[in-house]
């Protein structure tokens, strides 16, 4: 088991897997610590072991190339471990991670934090039945059981999330109801100077559109679900127009689906660097609250760099190269002179990055999307807290993340607060006329994960305890 | 041949079915395949049911983050997007 390494890795997407690599031609000792099976992150997840064989896509010819890399590298991989706190002593960092129900602690004297994102879904009325899934969510099975999610599925997000998910449901063999968007074509014709200069990927987008044309399923731009119906499973969705705000106008309709995919863009895994002591600042255009960095990954906390995603949401495309600034960042922090061409790097990453930031730009929340959830809709999943219960707490004084917290236990739940927490952002701002930069989010706790008790304990045994002897009488 | 509408449903080779059970129901899935995608295939959505109100809930992150799905296998809860299937798995599921 290692104890002691160099350089630790968190997270084996793009950019993770990208630090390690470069960090790794430097001749220090790198690991590189994931909870997935095998690398490529949340994008280029890997297919499980019961596919034999697929058609290859772009995701995961990218997947086996950089897969084929790490093993080939001098990279320590463990895999199928989750981190559950870091903690900063005077030169050095100590990760704790969970494997196969053992808690065990890596010292590394520098930390890269590649733990990219997670999806926004803007709480509605039964937006917790059974069938409902993020996008990202979706592609997540997607691409790594290759089944279709129901028999008919809606479709409704922002960005171009919702067009992948569309497609890729109908390629591997399901039904696509209908694909709501909030966005509407001038939205996109916004985002399409940045496009144009990727024509490759602004061709796989009109392919996405084009199989839905193809296949005569509506999409509806500027409308989004408003409701989801159902007793214990989804039965069928509400949808409205929305207006230039996102607020829901007009008659409602109505499809008939058993399964609902939701997306209101990615948001950054922020907890890891909050635990790390990096500063935060809330960037609505990258997805809300991120770590304060240099293009190069470079932070306030010394020999801990950040990179990919969870450092602002620009796509895979920009992360691959911010992931090998960062290591190059980590390699000079440890004293070595490198060889790599920083300048052409940065170059390209700021290309790819343009290309990125568009596509987030389609995703940044607008006024009017939090009417579309109601007073009596369930806003903190895991403890099945309403919106009005919430607002009732803020009325009361609750007029930060913390109080809100701690006063209704909204964000309490095994989540971590990881699905309510920017919908509870919104409520706060407006309850207070602020602007949401101003909320922060709550202090981060361990664990990052959800850890068992017996994992923690470890071999510690009750036997173990020192009991003094009692004092005489 | 490039199609503009690809279905590749029939191109996926996959490894055969073993049976496991959940609550009781033998059911059939890819060794090797998540269980939150055997489950999915199987229509059995109703994982678990909400501590206020005992309303529904299945998987909703598919990325371990959510602990929506999460089913007892062996004594121990386990998110079902994280686990894969194996030859008579017993999983039992948090509905009450």
């Amino acid at each position: 088991m290692i104890t002691d390494t160099d350089i630790a890795v968190i997270g084996a997407g793009p950019a993770g897997c990208n630090a390690a690599l470069i960090a790794a031609e430097y001749d220090f000792s790198v690991v590189m610590l994931d909870e997935q099976a095998s690398p490529g992150g949340q994008v280029w997840r890997e297919k499980s072991p019961a596919i034999l064989h697929a058609p290859e896509t772009p995701e995961s010819v990218a997947g086996e190339s950089i897969r084929n890399a790490i093993s080939q590298s001098n990279v320590s991989h463990l895999s199928g471990v989750r981190v559950w706190h870091i903690e900063r002593s005077i030169d050095a960092f100590i990760i704790h991670y969970e494997s196969a129900g053992v808690s065990i602690s890596l010292n590394c004297r520098c930390l890269i934090i590649a733990t990219g994102a997670r999806e926004y879904v803007q709480p509605i009325p039964g937006w917790t039945l059974p069938g409902v899934v993020g996008m990202a969510g979706a592609t997540s099975i997607f691409k790594q059981d290759l089944i279709p999610m129901g028999s008919k599925m809606v479709v409704s997000g922002t960005g171009p999330l919702a067009f992948f998910v569309a497609a890729e449901q109908q390629r591997l063999g399901g039904k696509v109801a209908a694909v709501l968007t909030s966005n509407t074509f001038l939205d996109w014709m916004k985002a399409l100077p940045a496009m144009i200069l990727r024509p490759g990927l602004l061709f796989r987008g009109l392919r996405w559109i084009t199989a839905l044309y193809v296949n005569r399923i509506p999409i509806y731009w500027g409308h989004t679900v408003t409701r989801v119906e159902g007793e214990c499973s989804v039965s069928r969705v509400e949808f409205k127009k929305i207006g230039k705000d996102w607020s829901p106008q007009g008659e409602p309709s109505f499809i008939d689906c058993d399964c609902v995919s939701l997306g209101g863009g990615l948001i950054s895994a922020f907890e890891s660097f909050q635990l790390a002591g990096i500063s935060l600042e809330h960037r609505r255009d990258l997805g809300g609250w991120i770590p304060k960095a240099e293009q190069d990954g470079r932070t306030n906390v010394g020999g801990c760099f950040v990179c990919g995603d969870g450092a602002g949401i620009r796509g895979s495309l920009a992360a691959q190269t911010h992931g090998k600034l960062a290591g190059l960042s980590a390699v000079v922090f440890l004293g070595a002179e490198i060889n790599h061409p920083i300048d052409e790097l940065r170059r390209e990453h700021t290309r790819a990055a343009s290309f990125g930031e568009a596509m987030s730009k389609l995703s940044i929340p607008r006024p009017g999307l939090s009417k579309l959830t109601t007073a009596q809709t369930v806003v903190c999943r895991c403890e099945g807290i309403t919106r009005a219960e919430i607002e009732d707490e803020i009325n009361l004084g609750a007029q930060s993340m913390t109080s809100v917290k701690s006063g209704v236990r909204a964000g309490m739940g095994p989540c971590g607060g990881k699905f309510c927490q920017t919908a509870i952002t919104e409520f706060i701002a407006k309850a207070k006329s602020c602007p949401v930069s101003e909320i922060v989010p709550p202090t981060a706790r361990p664990p990052l994960r959800p850890v068992s008790v017996n994992t923690l304990a470890g071999d510690f045994d009750y036997s173990d305890l020192p009991i003094s002897k009692p004092s005489p009488l | 041949m490039f199609k503009l509408a690809p279905n590749h449903q029939n191109d996926i080779v996959r490894t055969s079915k073993v049976s496991f059970t959940f609550d009781g129901k033998s059911l059939l899935a890819h060794e090797g395949e998540s269980l939150a995608a055997a489950l999915i295939r199987a229509k059995l959505l109703h994982l678990s049911d909400a501590p206020a109100d005992g309303a529904p809930r299945g998987v909703f992150c598919c990325m371990g983050l959510c602990q929506e799905c999460v089913v007892q296998v062996g004594g121990k809860t386990i998110e079902s997007c994280r686990l894969p299937v194996s030859q008579d798995l017993q999983v039992i599921s948090l509905r009450r």
